[in-house]
């Protein structure tokens, strides 16, 4: 049953993942994303971490991907293009960029493969069995990840201070 | 019990998508999608190898912190695009180019 939920999960973080690849759509994309998410929050919730699961889909779901939905919106690129009578010796590169891409991406799947088969890791320790990892996060984030608490609060205040700059007032005329 | 080494097969995978995403788009927020799968992936890795340390949970809290400084790249950054593309009125990073004419 475990193996039975591991592989479904694991494929469809891959297959959401592999359409994000090769859809031209921007929105589509975004909701492959949405998928490639919620099967890697399965995996997490496989692998005993059920409050990062919980957090994964708070945080990217609820909030990183509604952010790059209203970015996709916001930025819609004209349908025509107005500059191509201007320029017409343009070249478009698109496949070519996207065959080294893909290239690149398989050669290095195959080194992690290999790195990760020839690897034969053998782990000491117990393994985690079902039981709720709120507390030990709970008291290790209050003791002895104090500082690394902190220092994320803050980065989170100055990230919402600059991006409230950076992104208000977007015509200086008006 | 999952062996560890599905895990990382299938955050190796997710990474190289990733990777392949982030270089192939024609559109900053295209590359944003990218990075996300491939943080998404060391989280992953993270989270696996953390299934073996279930008194101190290293590896969760690390994975915890990645997921706020993903937060925080992805605000910025489309704060950024956003500006980008009231100046350019384009976000493709190919027709940026300004700096190199």
């Amino acid at each position: 049953m475990e193996q039975v939920a591991f592989y479904g999960f694991s494929a469809l973080a891959i297959i959401s993942a592999l359409f994000i690849l090769l859809t031209r759509n921007l929105m589509y994309a975004a909701f492959g994303l949405f998928l490639a998410l919620v099967g890697v929050a399965a995996l997490y919730v496989l692998a005993g971490a059920d409050f990062l699961a919980i957090t994964q889909l708070l945080v990217y779901v609820g909030g990183v991907l509604v952010l790059l939905i209203f970015g996709i919106m916001l930025t819609r690129p004209a349908d025509e293009r107005p500059d191509a009578a201007s320029r017409p010796n343009r070249v478009e590169v698109a496949n070519q960029r996207r065959f080294w891409g893909i290239l690149i991406a398989v050669v290095l799947f195959a080194i992690f493969s290999f790195t990760i088969l020839a690897g034969n890791f053998a782990l000491v320790g117990d393994v985690l069995i079902s039981r709720s990892t709120i507390r030990t996060l709970g008291v290790e984030l209050m003791t002895s990840h104090l500082l690394p608490f902190e220092i994320a609060g803050i980065l989170l205040l100055v990230a919402l201070i600059g991006a409230a700059y950076l992104a208000i007032n977007r015509t200086p005329s008006a | 019990m999952i062996p560890i080494t599905h895990y990382l097969v299938v955050a190796a995978a997710l990474f190289s998508i990733g990777l392949a995403v982030a270089v192939t788009k024609r559109n900053a927020i295209g590359v944003l999608l990218g990075l996300e799968l491939m943080l998404n992936a060391v989280n992953l890795n993270l989270v696996a190898f953390s299934r073996h340390d279930p008194e101190l949970l290293r590896g969760q809290l690390f994975a915890l912190f990645v997921i706020v400084v993903a937060a925080v790249e992805v605000t910025v950054a489309l704060a950024i695009v956003l500006r980008v593309y009231s100046h350019y009125r384009t976000i493709d990073p190919d027709q940026i180019s300004e700096l190199k004419k």
